[in-house]
Order: structure tokens, then C-alpha cells, then sequence
């Protein structure tokens, strides 16, 4: 699992790839945390999920938690690039009422 | 017919591996990607569930076992650990017992989405056994209807 991130803009985007499951949840919640945290006057985060080849419900877990840490800095979170399994997880799950797909 | 067992240690770095064995052993039924998926991910679920609820803060041995039987997979996933209080209360979407840990309480649900059939036997100090089995092909079969 690895995360990378950029600014655009007033953008945060984040590129999570590999499998994200119980054993690589903790890295990718503290990069993930990191780069959140320096980012911190942008108005949006964006989660790229393009390299996520696989994603269970600890991914869901780690996504609702890193929303919930948006939230308490005012920015909003949105997800882009999804592949089909990771959004059949993202869509039953509900998620996209918090974090809308781009 | 075709069978086979596994035990491995509760480490989350087994996670990968049983839902691959699992994939593997699926392979001479023929499955699409999408079913394939599916598998993977109910039994990554399942193994969740053994390491980070039944052998909480310990570890043990997580049980698996397949069978094939015709276009069916059955897999039985089960551990020694504390068990289930309240099994139809764990059923309950988005209900979990740690809410501190950034969990989703979504295991169960998808478990049961995305199988064909799924059951669960627990008792509080007694370990867990989850029976759950996914048939190939019938989303095809119900099309060429």
C-alpha cells in the first residue's frame, strides 16, 4: 500500500495504491493523516482510488475516518477513479452521501 | 468435488494470503473477475473479524476450510476466540462494538451481499464459525433465461 500526495489549487489530492485491507490500513491512515495535516488551508481533499486493486471494509473504516478528520478542518472530501469492486464496497456502504465520487 | 483446509495464525499479514489460497483453490470453477471478487472479499472480511474481534489483543488460529460441489464454493472460516454476545445484533449494518477504531460495521453485510449464502454460529467464549457459499455462473444462468 502506498499513498502519495499533491496540491492543486485548493486541492488535496491523494493517491492510495495497492491493497487496502486490515494489515495496511495503519500506514495509509497515518500518510494519509500527514499530508491532510499539512494541507490544512486547501478547501478539499480528493481520494484517488485508481491503484486500489483491492479494498474491504476496513477500507470503508479508514475512509469514514479520514472524512471525519476533514470535517473538524472545514474541508470537504470527495473520491475519484474507483475501480468496479471498490465502488460495488463504496456504493453498498453508502459512502458516497459523504464523499461524493468526481 | 474438491476439498482442502488451512490454519494460520491470527496476523493481519494473513489477510492477503487466505483470500488469495481462497481465490486459487476457486480457479478450476471457471469464475468471472467480478465473482472472484466477491469471494476475496467476504473472506478478507471474515478474517477480519477472527484477528481483530475474536483474537482480540491475542493470538490464535484462524481455521479455513473449502469445498467445491458442482458450480458451488463453500468456505467455513472459523476461530477459537471470545465469540459473539448478541450474533443478530452483529448482523445489524453499520453496528459495531469498537465505533473508537474507525470500524464501518459494514463485515457482515457485504459477507452477505455478496455470497450466495452465508450463516454464522457464535456463542460469547466459544468462538465464531461463519459457513458461506457462492455459486458461479448464476448471473449467467438467470440472463439466459
Amino acid at each position: 500500500m502506498r499513498t502519495q500526495s499533491a496540491r492543486m489549487g485548493d486541492s488535496l489530492y491523494i493517491y492510495l495504491t495497492g491493497e487496502l485491507d486490515e494489515c495496511t490500513v495503519s500506514r495509509a491512515r497515518e500518510e494519509a493523516d500527514n499530508a491532510i495535516d499539512r494541507s490544512t488551508g486547501c478547501s478539499r481533499a480528493i481520494f484517488n482510488l485508481a491503484g486500489v486493486r483491492f479494498m474491504d471494509s476496513t477500507g470503508i473504516g479508514f475512509l469514514i475516518g479520514r472524512y471525519k478528520k476533514l470535517q473538524r478542518y472545514g474541508m470537504r472530501m470527495y473520491l475519484e477513479n474507483p475501480n468496479p469492486d471498490a465502488d460495488k464496497i463504496l456504493s453498498l456502504s453508502g459512502v458516497y452521501s459523504l464523499m461524493p465520487k468526481l | 468435488m474438491n476439498e482442502m483446509y488451512l490454519k494460520f495464525l491470527s496476523r493481519s499479514e494473513n489477510e492477503i494470503f487466505a483470500r488469495n489460497v481462497v481465490a486459487a483453490f476457486a480457479l478450476p470453477l471457471n469464475p468471472t473477475l467480478d465473482e472472484l471478487s466477491d469471494v476475496k472479499t467476504a473472506v478478507s472480511e471474515a478474517v477480519t473479524n477472527c484477528i481483530v474481534h475474536g483474537y482480540r489483543g491475542s493470538e490464535g488460529w484462524i481455521l479455513l476450510k473449502c469445498k467445491t460441489e458442482g458450480d458451488f464454493l463453500h468456505i467455513e472460516i472459523s476461530d477459537d476466540g471470545r465469540g459473539i454476545e448478541d450474533v443478530e445484533q452483529a448482523l445489524t449494518p453499520f453496528y459495531t462494538t469498537l465505533p473508537d477504531e474507525e470500524r464501518s460495521g459494514m463485515g457482515f453485510t457485504i459477507m452477505q451481499t455478496f455470497m450466495t449464502a452465508f450463516s454464522v454460529q457464535s456463542e460469547a467464549g466459544k468462538g465464531t464459525k461463519v459457513r458461506m457459499s457462492k455459486q458461479f455462473g448464476a448471473k449467467a444462468t438467470e440472463d439466459a433465461r
